[in-house]
This record gives C-alpha cells, sequence and structure tokens, in this order.
C-alpha cells in the first residue's frame, strides 16, 4: 500500500470505511475514553513549522504489515503469522489474548477486545457477512481486507489470468476522496505501487527498526 | 549418651510443636487469608463473567499488575531453592533451620506465579492452547515465543522445587507418622515412602538431595532469565536490555532473600523458636541480603545511566517519565525500599538486628514489587508513536487480585506449617555434632590439611 501524505485531508473518511467493512465494534464513549476504542485505520495529526509559519499534517496509520513483523514470533498460539502473500494474519479463532503482539507492536495498531462487542441499533443490521465478527479476549487489526484479496484472486483466476492492479480495491483506499491511498502488488514491478514506492518521495514509518513496514508514505512534495 | 537422648527428645518436641498442636492464632491466619483468597476468586470469577475490560489495562498499556505480579511471585520463588540449594552445595552448616522454610516460599509463590499468566488471557479458559500436546487443532504452539519458553521453563522449576521440597521432608514426614496414629498415622505412613531410616536409606536420600541441590540452580537461574526474556526479546523502548537476564535473576534472588526473612520472623515468633531461629540465622541472611541489595543497585545504575548517556529518543521518554515523570514517587519509592534503607540497616552490626532485617526484608519486598511495576508499565504506557500515548490506573479487581494473592500465599505456608515441620529436624539434629564451630571456618595444620585430601 501506498499512501501520500501530501494528498491526504485527514478527513477521516477512510476510517469509517474501513469500520463499515470490516464490522468494527463501537466500545461507547466511557470505554473509548479510557483508550480502548477500535480503529484498525487512524488518521493521526502533527504540525510541521513554527508560529506563524505552521502546517498541520495528516497521516493514516494501519497495521504496515511488516515483512519482519515484531508481533508475529512473540504470539505463543499462532495466532498472527506470515501468509505466502506476505500478510500479516491474525487468526481470531487461534487467539487466547496473551496481548504480547500489541505490546510489541511499534506501530500500536493492534486493538483488542476488552469486553464482547455490541453494536448500536442500527449497526447490528448493517454487519458485512464476508468478515467474520470477533469475540471479547481476542486481538484485531487491519487485514488489508482480506476478504477483497480474496474476491479479487478469484476473479482473476475465473478469468484464467494474474492478479493485476484494480483488482482488489481495500475499502480505505476505494473510499479515499483525495486519491491519497494506493493499494496493490508490490512484487509486480509494473503496478503502480512499485512504481510509487520508488518515488524519492517515498519513506517507511518507523524504518529504523528494521521491521520492513510494507506501506510506503510519500512526503514532502509540496 | 543421656544428654544428647534428652536434646534430641527437646528438639523434636519443639519442632513438631506446630503440627501437633493448634492454636487460635493458626485459625484466625487460616480465616483471614482464607478470605482474602476467596475475595481474589470472587474477583476473577467476575472478570471471566463480564470481560478482561474490568481491568485497568488498555491500549497500549496491555500489561499492568497481571505480569507484575507474575514477575514478582517468579521472584519470590527464588528465596528458596536456590538458597537453599547454594547453601547445601557449598556446606553452610548454618543453612539446616532455614532450608525448609525456603524450599515451601518457592513452591508456593512459584504455584501463584505460575497462576497469572492464565489469569491474564483474553480468554483464559483456552489457557491449555499453549500446552504442547498432539492435538485435535492440529496446531502445536509457536516455540519461538517466550511465552511458551516460559511454559517450559516455569514448570521445570515447579516440578524440580516439588521434588527437591519433598524428598528432604521424608525423614521428617516419617517422624510424624510414628508419632501419630488412626488417618493421620496411615496419610503420613504412605506419604513417607516406606521410611525406614536405615543405613541404606540415609545414604540414597543423601545422594538424590544433593543432586537435586546441584541440578536447582541452573534451573532457578535459567526460569527467571526467561522471564526477563518476555521483555528483552520485544524491541519496546528500556525493555530491549543485554541484562535483563542477570538483572531480572539478581532482582529475583533479593526479593526472595527478604521473603525468607520474613518468612522466618514470623516464623520465630509464632511458633516460639527462638532457640532453632537464632540471630546468627537473621545476621547471615541479612549479609546476603546486603550483597544483593548492592548487585541490585549496580544493575539498576548500569541500566539506566546507559540508557540516559545513549539518549535515544523512544528510550528517554521512558526514562524521564520513571525519573522525574508520572512514576516518579514510584521510582524514588523504590530506591528507597531496595537500597538507601535497607543498605544501611544491614551494613551495620548494630543494625542488622532481628528486628532490623525484618524490616529492611518488608522494605524490598515491597519496592521490588514495584520494580516489576516500574519495568512493565512505563515502557508500554510511551510507544515509539507518541500519538499513541497512555496511562495507567488499576481497577479493584486488580487490586483485589494481587492482595488476593498475598493472602492465598500465607494461606498454602500456613496450611504447611501444619501439616509438616517448618524446620527440618533431622537435618537439624544432622548438623548438632559440628556444634558451633559449624558457624566458623574449620581450619587444621597444613599437613591434615594434606592427609585429608
Amino acid at each position: 500500500m501506498v499512501i501520500d501524505l501530501d494528498r491526504c485531508t485527514g478527513c477521516e473518511a477512510c476510517v469509517v470505511a474501513c469500520r463499515v467493512e470490516n464490522n468494527i465494534p463501537t466500545v461507547g464513549p466511557e470505554e473509548a475514553a479510557k483508550g480502548r476504542s477500535i480503529n484498525w485505520i487512524r488518521v493521526e495529526r502533527y504540525f510541521e513549522g513554527e508560529y506563524p509559519d505552521v502546517k498541520a499534517r495528516f497521516m493514516p496509520v494501519l497495521c504496515q504489515h511488516c515483512e519482519e513483523a515484531p508481533c508475529e514470533p512473540v504470539c505463543p498460539v499462532y495466532a498472527t503469522y506470515h501468509t505466502d502473500e506476505g500478510l500479516n494474519a491474525q487468526v481470531y479463532n487461534r487467539c487466547v489474548g496473551t496481548r504480547y503482539c500489541a505490546n510489541n507492536c511499534p506501530y500500536t495498531v493492534r486493538f483488542f477486545n476488552f469486553f464482547n462487542p455490541v453494536w448500536d441499533a442500527p449497526l447490528d443490521k448493517a454487519l458485512n457477512p464476508e468478515v467474520s465478527v470477533r469475540t471479547g479476549g481476542v486481538m484485531e487489526k487491519c487485514t488489508f481486507c482480506i476478504q477483497r484479496i480474496r474476491k479479487g484472486e478469484d476473479k482473476a483466476r475465473d478469468e484464467r489470468r494474474e492478479v493485476r492492479d484494480g483488482d482488489v480495491t481495500p475499502a480505505c483506499v476505494q473510499t479515499c476522496e483525495t486519491k491519497a491511498m494506493y493499494f496493490g502488488n508490490i512484487a509486480d514491478p509494473e503496478s503502480e505501487v512499485s512504481k510509487l514506492s520508488k518515488s524519492n518521495r517515498a519513506m517507511r514509518l518507523l524504518d529504523e527498526l528494521g521491521t520492513k513496514p510494507r506501506v510506503v508514505y510519500l512526503n514532502k512534495g509540496d | 549418651m543421656r544428654a544428647e537422648q534428652r536434646t534430641n527428645a527437646k528438639i523434636d518436641k519443639d519442632l513438631l510443636r506446630p503440627v501437633m498442636n493448634t492454636g487460635r492464632g493458626w485459625y484466625i491466619t487460616v480465616a483471614l487469608s482464607g478470605a482474602m483468597f476467596l475475595a481474589a476468586i470472587g474477583a476473577f470469577g467476575y472478570q471471566l463473567a463480564r470481560g478482561i475490560g474490568v481491568w485497568g489495562i488498555n491500549r497500549p498499556v496491555m500489561w499492568a499488575f497481571d505480569v507484575t505480579n507474575f514477575v514478582f511471585w517468579i521472584g519470590i520463588s527464588h528465596a528458596g531453592t536456590l538458597i537453599s540449594a547454594i547453601l547445601r552445595v557449598t556446606g553452610a552448616e548454618w543453612r539446616r533451620p532455614v532450608t525448609r522454610c525456603a524450599e515451601a516460599i518457592t513452591v508456593f509463590a512459584l504455584m501463584i506465579g505460575a497462576m497469572f499468566p492464565i489469569i491474564h488471557l483474553g480468554r483464559p479458559w483456552l489457557f491449555y492452547w499453549l500446552v504442547p500436546y498432539p492435538n485435535e487443532r492440529g496446531l502445536w504452539p509457536n516455540f519461538r515465543s517466550p511465552l511458551a519458553w516460559d511454559f517450559f521453563a516455569i514448570n521445570t522449576y515447579l516440578l524440580g522445587s516439588l521434588v527437591y521440597l519433598y524428598l528432604p521432608l521424608i525423614p521428617d514426614v516419617a517422624l510424624v507418622r510414628d508419632r501419630s496414629n488412626g488417618l493421620r498415622k496411615r496419610l503420613y505412613g504412605a506419604l513417607s515412602l516406606g521410611w525406614r531410616g536405615t543405613q541404606l536409606q540415609w545414604a540414597r536420600l543423601e545422594k538424590a538431595v544433593q543432586v537435586m541441590a546441584v541440578v536447582i540452580i541452573p534451573v532457578a537461574v535459567s526460569v527467571h532469565t526467561i522471564v526477563s526474556w518476555d521483555f528483552a526479546m520485544t524491541i519496546r523502548p528500556m525493555w530491549h536490555s543485554t541484562i535483563f537476564g542477570p538483572y531480572f535473576v539478581a532482582g529475583a534472588i533479593f526479593s526472595g532473600i527478604a521473603a525468607l526473612i520474613l518468612a522466618m520472623g514470623v516464623i520465630r515468633r509464632v511458633f516460639h523458636l527462638e532457640e532453632y531461629l537464632r540471630p546468627v540465622h537473621f545476621n547471615n541472611l541479612g549479609l546476603l541480603l546486603l550483597t544483593m541489595s548492592l548487585i541490585w543497585f549496580y544493575f539498576t545504575f548500569s541500566e539506566y545511566l546507559t540508557v540516559w548517556y545513549g539518549n535515544q529518543p523512544g528510550e528517554m521518554e521512558v526514562f524521564r517519565s520513571k525519573i522525574s515523570g508520572a512514576y516518579a514517587p514510584l521510582f524514588w519509592g523504590m530506591v528507597l525500599c531496595c537500597f538507601v534503607i535497607p543498605a544501611p540497616v544491614l551494613a551495620f552490626k548494630r543494625l542488622r538486628t532481628i528486628r532490623g532485617t525484618v524490616i529492611a526484608s518488608a522494605l524490598v519486598v515491597a519496592g521490588m514489587w514495584v520494580e516489576r511495576f516500574l519495568i512493565i508499565v512505563p515502557t508500554l504506557a510511551k510507544p515509539e508513536l507518541s500519538f499513541n500515548w497512555g496511562s495507567y490506573r488499576p481497577t479493584w479487581v486488580e487490586v483485589t487480585l494481587a492482595f488476593g494473592t498475598v493472602g492465598y500465599f500465607v494461606l498454602l505456608y500456613t496450611v504447611f506449617t501444619k501439616l509438616f515441620p517448618i524446620i527440618a529436624v533431622w537435618e537439624y539434629k544432622e548438623g548438632l555434632p559440628f556444634g558451633e564451630h559449624g558457624e566458623r571456618t574449620i581450619v587444621s595444620t597444613p599437613e591434615a590439611g594434606l592427609e585429608s585430601a
């Protein structure tokens, strides 16, 4: 995934789209105040420059699907593991809730269900049937909309061809008003994300930790 | 000969008194500590029914009191087996009335410590998924996870220390068996495994205890090293430290000795064992505690100095929150309890009395609990991305669990003193011929030394 920070307006449409697509429970204001809200993608705000020449910047942060993910080796029950495609997968049914993975994630993008989830009406009638809901006591996080990835792969297989750009669009990418987000196959040198990630504006979050994040940010072009 | 018999009879009578007679204090202690234990069970039941959200944990502080208690109790467990084993292996004669108190602490503290990895799970009823066995899910545990290492380390240590507690218990169990009748005789008869006190049995027992004493030392060291790796293996600021292994082991022995002195102080008073647990035992253990206090300070100083000098932003945020930020009162309280107060008290002979060592030990136990807390929570509260900084405040459920386990420990220990002599009768008698010399270095002429070697 590539996210162009110069185009991000911080509108948080991606946050809403993700919540609807992935059956993310609302925890209520009191729990959220305790730091227990669940947002697989969140928009962080920071400021550049000194007053009066100051500029607010926005950065959508989601699971970076690290190639060397620190969350993976510490899970004692293989609830989180690396798929052959390079995704950092989370198997909810295996999770016993040690929360070790969240402690070892430098991006703090892993979310724990402290209670059994509830959806305020009418959200309970709007659950996405293609995404499993999670029970209390398990960890969850961004999946890069794995249900959409599978669908795109199926379509490509039906048409007897490789997956190509446009086959898979996660909810956040689809909804981004300013087209700041791109999704594709980084192993394919012809894909848009491959080309963009070679840009001299490209950077990776906390790259120095050696986690090899799979989300590339484009920055400082304006 | 007569005098010797009289001495033996008196020792039997004194040391078996807690087993044979039950005072009112015993019932009160069991009732109080049992109530604390029941409160903890109630709190855990509430947690099971409502979800782990009844704790104060949040994102990013996913571990707090739970893992603090875990590390703390595993640390306390080093009292025992390790101290008793080292004293046995080195032939320290003064160990004799101390060993069993210590070994019992190990077993009970481990039982409690090992509960917390289960209690702290989001879905505790699935704890057996961490157990490696061929199962219907077709999935082994992840052997790369330090939590899986914990499983092996703690179970090995628990089994080892149980055996190490039980072996030297056998002759004393037989002693109780020979002095009781009815159900008690049958029960202790079974527990004493047919002990007759023959020469062969004694020889085998001594051999087995010797072997266990040697084996248990590396196991004990490895256990707390692996516990420390739960943190050191991560990439979090002030967790990812190379000295965590020895730092944790030293801290564990430190808090373990303190717990042992506390327990001995109580036992000495309530069971009137003043003639057996004498000032020399508190003096010697106090000196060991002083050594560990100095080592602990050295490790803590090294750890914080290098972080401060390295001046990396992520680490410095955690460092500042401990030294001068939100956790500063706890941090300096810990330094006070673990070093500033106990070190002088233990260093000066005039202060190193029974009362002095017991007070110092109480401070050390409290200080070491805070130390574990300060290792865990400040790091979690300050993730690399400052957008997600958080804080932590425990709820009544976590507080009840913490105090309830203290009650559980007291309960187990109190019941143990009722069932078995808390001072090893045979070991004590065995040491009699050494007499007062046992406490001093035995020297002889160089020629005699050569002959015996």
